[in-house]
């Protein structure tokens, strides 16, 4: 399933062989071809492989594969409740879809123990809920709520929580790499048993910050598994206009680190892939990079009409490739599960989206004097504005008791005089 | 206590703080087993190991950004940037993640990011540097900036123990120049508040790291020539700002002038200025004026450096004519 890039000697050979392991799995997405170079594919067919290679997966308890079903509808359901509530203008600023990511998500924070640290991107709504996000922040979030998890300062999915093992994103992609890489650093030299996972687009592997972080983590050995979404997209830009590299995974070798693809879209791939370089940095074996690759079927956020796309595009994965669908099909097929176990997930997604629904709605925008608070540990208010209430005008601090004019006519002043002597003699 | 340089008193804070706090490490390109370009952090690899003292790949972003994880993670690192004109690889690191953190996420960013700057080197338009005014515009960074070997050591105390990160340069030019002697004991100076290097009736001319030594310079000279009493503040940080010094001293001198290194639009001096504008226009008896460098790529050769940037004479000039105003 996945394409293992050793780190030591034999990468180049693997390297060299690479193209005919690929072209032998013929469901994999990915494939270049002339006409959509390095656009993923829909796949053929809807897949019902065994679970070939996949060891890690393959141990995963009936409880865990139900979970991971939870992570994947909740993602779902979750976005298209916040997709209503946007349309009713309770949304206050953009919505970002992560519609047909899901499994990318949640696959791979799935392979993360409590104690690790995962940093998301504006698509890891699910990563965020498998850390312990709940519906009822992400929901206060998105309205802006004051009791949200920024207290109404952060946007959409902006918002992290070292207690739960996840911080936020900022805008500036790449950026969470470098800050990943102290993370890690921090583990290692604290001899903590902990790892990293960052997660990036196709778009900021031409950032700056993602060059100097990989290359900063992998310098210095930290346990970090950097995890390049490759949706075909950044924003409007698809992944031909990144990078002339044939594949994302293949930068992996100028770092001097192991690399591996996956598909993106089947989320025990997803796991397998992911705890297997989770485990060989909790091993200190350095940092992996990892391709996943998949297909973002909504536009970078609601309000982007896709106008980019080549028509069916979407359609076709949709219909052929949806994380959702292969899963359920998996789970009701090889894996065993009824229907009706299926069914009593989606009953219990819908009520606790419901619930956080009618929670958030009441919640309070907050108060505005709040936006003063916090710049600083010290001081940890700022000064009101003294032209808004609560303000005080600067002057009113130096106020002169003689009132208005102050030149000093009598010239007592001490230095005053010899000043104006010494301007007269010049 | 023995006789001390600036760039020792820097090195000795580095050395006391990596002592007392375990979580206190440095990281830059060069600064492990060379010392660093300037030396400053000579002698910490063989004292505190490569976990604790880490030279890493030309990569400013990076160290940038990962000083902010390791802090967020409860470590306080302490950066070099290898000449501070390269902080400028790192703006989007610092403003928009550091300086964001504990406002829109509550992450803690304890750390210290230090850097040769400045000019009268004959460095050029990369090595000469004073980029403070672009950072003191962002909300959540701290800007510090010494002019004597006491305050370099204490500062770099206070900065290493400060909750949010500190922007600490040091001017190159003073780093062997300028002597002093520490205090015994644990030698802390807290950031905010600002020094009276001189103390005057007849003008305060306020200012910051080497122009102190050069307003101190031009007070003589007014002293000895004029009669002028002129005050000297030494801010010693930018952010926080030490306003009540600088009013205080205003409605005794009822005369300010506002001096520094940096080019002048946009420059420090305007925020100063301004707030005088604000906070004590009754006091004042004449127009408050601003000595800096002319608007101008730093130029290597002598007489271009020495034409733009400023220097003794201009002060005295510029006192001249606020005084007779």
């Amino acid at each position: 399933m996945a394409r293992s890039t050793a780190p030591a000697k034999g990468r180049r050979e693997e390297q060299e062989r690479a193209p005919s392991a690929r072209d032998s799995k013929s469901t994999a997405p990915g494939t270049a071809t002339p006409t959509q170079e390095r656009a993923p594919r829909a796949r053929d067919s809807r897949s019902n492989d065994p679970l070939t290679g996949l060891a890690h997966a393959r141990a995963l308890s009936r409880e865990r594969l139900l979970e991971l079903y939870y992570w994947m509808r909740m993602t779902r359901v979750l976005e298209e409740r916040l997709v209503a509530l946007y349309r009713q203008t309770k949304v206050v600023g953009g919505l970002f879809r992560s519609l047909g990511q899901e499994a990318d998500a949640v696959g791979s924070t799935f392979a993360l123990e409590r104690r690790d640290i995962m940093s998301p991107l504006i698509r890891n709504m699910g990563s965020m809920l498998v850390k312990g996000a709940t519906p009822l922040e992400i929901l206060r979030q998105y309205m802006a709520k004051g009791d949200s998890p920024t207290r109404g300062r952060e946007l959409n999915i902006h918002f992290g929580d070292l207690d739960r093992g996840f911080i936020g994103q900022i805008s500036p992609l790449g950026d969470m790499v470098p800050v990943m890489a102290g993370v890690t650093l921090s583990f290692k030299m604290r001899g903590e048993d902990r790892v990293g996972l960052v997660y990036v687009g196709d778009g900021a592997t031409s950032t700056g910050a993602f060059h100097e972080g990989i290359n900063f983590a992998a310098v210095n050995q930290c346990p970090l598994v950097v995890i390049v979404e490759n949706n075909g997209y950044a924003y409007s830009t698809p992944t031909s206009r990144q990078t002339l590299a044939k594949q994302f995974v293949d930068k992996a070798i100028g770092y001097g680190i192991p690399g591996e693809q996956a598909d993106g879209n089947d989320v025990l791939a997803v796991y397998d892939v992911t705890k297997r370089a989770v485990d060989r940095a909790r091993a200190g074996g350095g940092v992996t990079l990892i391709e996943l690759m998949t297909y973002r079927r909504k536009g970078h956020a609601e309000h982007d009409n896709q106008s980019y796309v080549p028509e069916g595009e979407g359609e076709r994965w949709a219909a052929e490739n949806d994380p959702i669908d292969r899963y359920v099909a998996r789970l009701t097929g090889e894996l065993g599960f009824s229907q009706a176990e299926l069914d009593a997930v989606d009953a219990r997604v819908r009520t606790e989206v419901d619930e956080a629904t009618e929670v958030a709605e009441q919640s309070p925008m907050p108060e505005a004097l709040d936006a003063l608070v916090g710049v600083y540990a010290d001081p940890p208010v700022m000064e009101p504005l003294w032209f808004r209430e609560g303000g005080r005008l600067g002057t009113d601090r130096n106020e002169r008791a003689e009132g208005w004019g102050t030149w000093n006519t009598t010239n007592d002043k001490p230095g005053a005089t010899p000043a104006r002597e010494a301007q007269e003699n010049d | 206590m023995a006789e001390i340089t600036y760039l020792e008193g820097i090195r000795q804070a580095l050395f006391d703080e990596m002592e007392r706090d375990r979580n206190v490490f440095v990281m830059g390109e060069d600064i492990g087993a060379y010392g660093g370009a300037f030396k400053v952090t000579e002698g910490l690899l063989d004292r505190f190991g490569e976990q604790r003292v880490i030279d890493t790949p030309i990569s400013e972003i990076a160290i940038v950004g990962a000083a902010a994880g390791a802090a967020h993670m409860g470590m306080r690192p302490v950066v070099e940037m290898q000449f501070i004109d390269f902080i400028a690889n790192a703006y989007d690191m610092l403003t928009n993640y550091v300086a964001t953190a504990r406002y829109r996420a509550f992450l803690p960013c304890p750390m210290v990011v230090r850097g040769p700057s400045g000019g009268y080197v004959r460095g050029g338009p990369f090595h000469s540097q004073n980029p403070e005014a672009g950072f003191v515009h962002t909300p959540g960074l701290k800007v510090v900036y010494p002019a004597t070997a006491e305050d370099a050591h204490g500062l770099m105390k206070a900065a290493i123990r400060d909750d949010d990160c500190v922007l600490f340069f040091e001017h190159k030019y003073l780093y062997r120049r300028i002597k002093g002697t520490l205090p015994a004991g644990d030698h802390v100076v807290p950031l905010g508040k600002a020094r009276i290097a001189r103390e005057g009736t007849d003008l305060t001319i306020v200012t910051y790291a080497s122009t102190v030594w050069k307003a101190l310079e031009a007070a003589e000279q007014l002293e000895k020539e004029d009669g002028i009493s002129v005050e000297v503040i030494d801010l010693r940080s930018l952010v926080p700002l030490d306003e009540d010094a600088i009013m205080t001293s205003i409605r005794k001198t009822n005369r300010a002038l506002v001096v520094h290194e940096d080019t002048r639009t946009g420059g420090f001096a305007g925020e100063i200025i301004a707030r005088i504008n604000e906070q004590a226009f009754e006091w004042l008896d004449a127009p408050v004026l601003r000595v800096t460098a002319a608007d101008i790529p730093l130029p290597y050769s002598p007489p271009l450096e020495d034409y733009v940037l400023p220097q003794t004479g201009d002060i005295v000039h510029a006192a001249r004519h606020t005084v007779r105003y």
